[in-house]
């Protein structure tokens, strides 16, 4: 007997975009964690996924510049081939229950044209200074913006890398001791973390035994200085958040019923 | 026993909390996996801390320990919580900071509960059940702890010889774990209610006189001037002279886990599995498992059928494992996954089992097995090289079967086997390791010819061989770590020097040093816990793994330690033992008769095979009378109904409906 060939699947007839959000005590969920929950939720919740051709065949789903972990996202997206069309709502609230507390679907979207990963060109994130004495932090971070480079390094799969954090910065705002700053994409992707890298190196005194919090806040189209929606039908800012703007309170009290509206 | 904390006992994770955005994989501390069950703590009057006392990796999709997880949560009156050994990163930030070993559920520390019980499948974890005992703030020694700190019990395969441990456990619980936690529940229970009489020795006194619990602080050993155990006896009135092991009737009766708890974390299994039987009675003689959960019980193929069906759609995960000792030996494995694999036809759910059997008969299984299309690589354990050496240790199968089964599989289309041996077996020579490659070069030869083709491969994993207590093999002398290693670089060479065949064989195997370690701690006594101790406050955690083992600080402390009394690693190892020794674990009784065993070993060193009592008839081991048990086993000639397998699929709907 010659071995089989591997079953076939056919295609996805339906592509879904979803924004979920990682918080609390998941945020030490890493990506890998998060694919693995994502895809026993999918299949206890009984949706019809779409599978891809092989001896293994593995759901269709693409995440997209998943968050580190230790971090939380109140933006995260990724997209979702099923097998038979399915009412995005039904998809939402059936996922957000087969979920763990804390891995939360905010949105479910039919899928605008393009691939998602082209529309997730920055992100938004809240950095929690609180730990640094007031002075400290607006120095370091009026020091950070007026700096041409700043290099910081971390380790990485592929071993001790250096970064310009600086280059990576667009946009930045206070909100109370929250530093909300818009990060451009671009490779090698610089985090959230290598900034508090560089304000530490610009600004020794700032040093806190515990690495501060660190929230995405939106991940989208880069709009100017600002932060798009990805999930928009089209392209034109109908909605969009600037770093200065951001209702980071409401945001987070009403995410569990409702995807957070992107606030202009 | 602290109930004036009661609802009082706080959650520790805001202080965890900060130290784990500084520590690798924290996800593994949080808790809160899916299915886990989180009991106020006032209204439980009995609280169970189940530990494993490795990485959560490992400890989690232990079995043993979600089964006792199932049976004490299902009582409303007792509480359990998980805990497992935190790594070295985190115990350094929690020592630094004042925080105590945690539960995954409450996040409540350790010392806090009733018992802890403790499940050990391997004897590297010593030094990390220490760890754990320490970073709970628990007095080390079982003698100097206080009526308010924890009963520390342990169970497991560990269990049948817990002497090493002996000053650091309170207990030890012998067999099936089920009926002895609710056993010991409802006797904290009453002691509770009658105003602790006694204090904590009252409450072990009531555990002990049951005959079924061991209490090693009650048991004073004496040794003769050349190391030898002279006797274990029983220091004060009320205490048996030997301790039973429990042993469970009707496993159909039993609750099994059907919502078990889901892991964020990876862990060594992703997989929903399911206890078919329990027991063994292949005889193979060095597997102390299969001697000591005589004798076999099954679960029926409906009620697996069942549990399959809930905890596939409880938990989302898309692999079952239906787990035994040797899974191919149920009495209607064959109905049981044919009728599974018609039932996940087309779904994404995969089936596996463990199986020992090298014949035909496997292959049938492998077949059905894998009719999703899936293929793992196709397994057998012949165990011993030599067709002599097969008999010493009562695995009875022919070179011949083996040919005959490997060519039926590579006919039907599998590519690669993989065969399990063993180096340093009793009475083993050069010539017996040698003759696995001669095996190996003959299934590469059948391969090819069969199939017709070069890409024929066979893995050959070769493990070291430690004899373990409650076994024929433990009056044996394990094999010097530079035999076996000498063993292995012949084979090696003669695989190499196969020029026809050494390209398609692949030799696996480990270095044998770590198994002396293991051996030391498996037929150890009380004197051995002084060197665990001493490796353990020399840094020793982790020994399970070979980043953390060291095999110079044992030896160095095992060397140090154990010159008090004139002995070192070699007495507990390399030495044979005759029948009138003293053995550390004689007063434990695994219901196997002690002239029995003895006889096997004999029959061994004779290479005289003994057939498995579900065939061959009794063959006197003695486990049925002295438990006042009995095999059960079916066929029950029942069926699994048809099923669209519930509203909600465990395999989602396919599109090619
Ligand atoms: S007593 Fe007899 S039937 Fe029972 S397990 Fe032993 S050999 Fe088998």
């Amino acid at each position: 007997m010659a071995r089989a060939q591997p079953p076939q699947q056919p295609p996805p007839v339906q592509r879904l975009l979803l924004r979920y959000a990682k918080r609390g005590r998941l945020r030490f969920a890493s990506h890998r964690d998060f694919a693995r929950a994502f895809e026993r939720a999918l299949r206890r919740a009984g949706l019809p996924m779409a599978y891809s051709s092989g001896f293994t065949p593995h759901p269709r789903i693409s995440y997209a510049n998943p968050a580190a972990t230790g971090a939380e996202s109140e933006a995260e997206y990724l997209e979702l081939g099923l097998a038979q069309v399915t009412d995005p709502a039904v998809v939402r609230t059936e996922l957000d229950q087969a979920l763990p507390d804390g891995f939360d679907v905010l949105r479910v979207v039919e899928r605008v044209a393009g691939p998602l990963a082209e529309r997730l060109q920055a992100s938004l994130w809240s950095v929690d200074l609180s730990a640094w004495p007031s002075p400290a932090r607006l120095s370091a971070v009026e020091r950070f913006e007026a700096a041409e480079q700043v290099w910081v390094s971390r380790l990485t799969k592929h071993g001790q890398r250096d970064f310009d954090a600086r280059s990576a910065m667009v946009s930045w705002s206070w909100r109370e001791a929250d530093w909300q700053v818009v990060l451009r994409h671009q490779v090698p992707l610089v985090r959230p973390d290598d900034l508090v890298s560089a304000l530490v190196q610009i600004e020794p005194s700032g040093q806190t035994p515990l690495p501060p919090r660190l929230l995405r806040l939106a991940q989208g189209p880069l709009l100017g200085r600002t932060v798009g929606d990805p999930l928009a039908p089209e392209d034109p800012p109908c909605e969009s958040m600037t770093a200065a703007g951001a209702e980071y309170g409401i945001m987070r009290a009403r995410s569990e019923t409702q995807p957070a509206p992107l606030l202009g | 026993m602290t109930e004036p904390i009661d609802a009082g006992v706080p959650s520790l994770y805001s202080r965890l909390e900060p130290l784990l955005a500084q520590v690798t994989r924290p996800i593994q501390y949080v808790g809160g996996e899916q299915n886990s069950i989180l009991k106020p703590w006032a209204a439980a009057e009995a609280r169970w801390c189940l530990m494993y006392p490795d990485a959560y990796e490992v400890g989690q999709p232990n079995q043993g320990l979600a089964v006792l997880y199932e049976v004490l949560n299902q009582r409303d009156w007792i509480l359990a919580e998980r805990s497992f050994a935190v790594w070295p990163d985190l115990a350094r930030l929690m020592r630094r900071h004042g925080l105590p070993q945690f539960t995954l559920e409450g996040h409540r520390p350790v010392r806090a509960f009733d018992f802890i019980g403790v499940s050990l499948s391997t004897e590297l974890g010593y030094t990390n059940l220490l760890e754990a005992l320490d970073l709970a703030g628990l007095p080390l020694r079982a003698a100097d702890r206080s009526v308010d700190d924890p009963v520390v019990v342990v169970g497991g395969h560990v269990a049948s010889n817990p002497e090493p441990m002996a000053d650091f456990i309170d207990a030890a619980v012998l067999g099936d774990g089920e009926q002895a936690v609710l056993d010991l529940s409802a006797w904290l229970r009453q002691w509770k209610a009658a105003g602790r009489p006694g204090g904590r020795d009252g409450l072990l006194e009531r555990f002990a006189a049951s005959g079924q619990v061991y209490v090693p602080r009650f048991y004073s050993v004496s040794y003769a001037p050349a190391g030898p155990i002279v006797a274990v006896a029983p220091n004060r009135p009320g205490v048996p002279e030997r301790v039973r092991k429990y042993v469970l009737d009707d496993l159909d009766d039993w609750p099994h886990p059907v919502r078990p708890l889901v892991p964020l974390a990876e862990t060594v299994h992703e997989r929903y599995s399911v206890e078919i039987f329990r027991g063994c009675t292949r005889g193979c003689r060095f597997c102390q498992a299969g001697m000591i959960t005589r004798p076999v019980r099954e679960r029926s193929l409906d009620r697996i059928g069942l549990l399959v069906e809930r905890g596939l759609a409880a938990t989302g995960l898309d692999e079952v494992g239906l787990l035994s000792l040797s899974s191919a030996d149920h009495s209607e494995i064959a109905a049981l996954t044919q009728e599974l694999a018609d039932r996940y036809e087309g779904s994404q759910v995969s089936l596996s089992l463990p199986s020992t059997r090298v014949d035909a008969f496997n292959l049938e299984l492998a077949e059905q097995l894998s009719r999703n299309g899936r293929r793992t690589g196709l397994t057998f354990a012949p165990e011993g090289g030599s067709e002599r050496m097969r008999r010493v240790i009562n695995k009875n199968v022919s070179a011949d079967d083996l040919i005959a089964t490997v060519s039926a599989a590579f006919q039907a289309g599998w590519r690669q086997v993989k065969l399990y041996f063993m180096c340093g077996l009793p009475t083993e020579t050069d010539d017996d390791v040698l003759a696995i490659a001669d095996l190996a070069s003959r299934v590469i030869e059948v391969g090819r010819r069969v199939s017709g083709r070069r890409d024929i491969g066979c893995t050959l994993s070769v493990g070291a061989f430690v004899p373990k207590p409650q076994t024929p093999f433990q009056w044996a002398a394990q094999a010097d770590p530079q035999i076996v290693d000498h063993r292995l670089r012949l084979l090696r060479d003669a695989i190499r020097s196969d020029r026809r065949h050494g390209r398609a064989i692949s030799l696996r195997y480990h270095d044998g040093r770590p198994g002396l370690i293991e051996g030391l701690l498996a037929r150890g006594d009380r004197r051995v816990g002084q060197v665990v101790e001493a490796v353990w406050r020399d840094g020793g955690v982790f020994d399970g793994w070979s980043e953390h083992f060291s095999f110079e600080r044992w030896a160095d402390q095992a060397e140090r330690v154990l010159a008090r009394w004139g002995i070192d690693l070699d007495w507990f190892t390399t030495r044979p033992r005759d029948q009138g020794e003293v053995l550390p674990w004689d007063h434990l009784d695994v219901g196997l008769d002690q002239d029995w065993l003895w006889q096997d070993w004999q029959d061994a060193l004779d290479s005289q095979v003994v057939g498995d009592c579900r065939w061959a008839g009794c063959s006197d081991c003695g486990v049925c009378p002295e438990l006042a048990t009995q095999i059960e086993i079916g066929p029950t000639g029942r069926h699994l109904i048809p099923l669209t397998v519930g509203s909600k699929p465990p395999a989602a709907v396919r599109s090619d409906g």
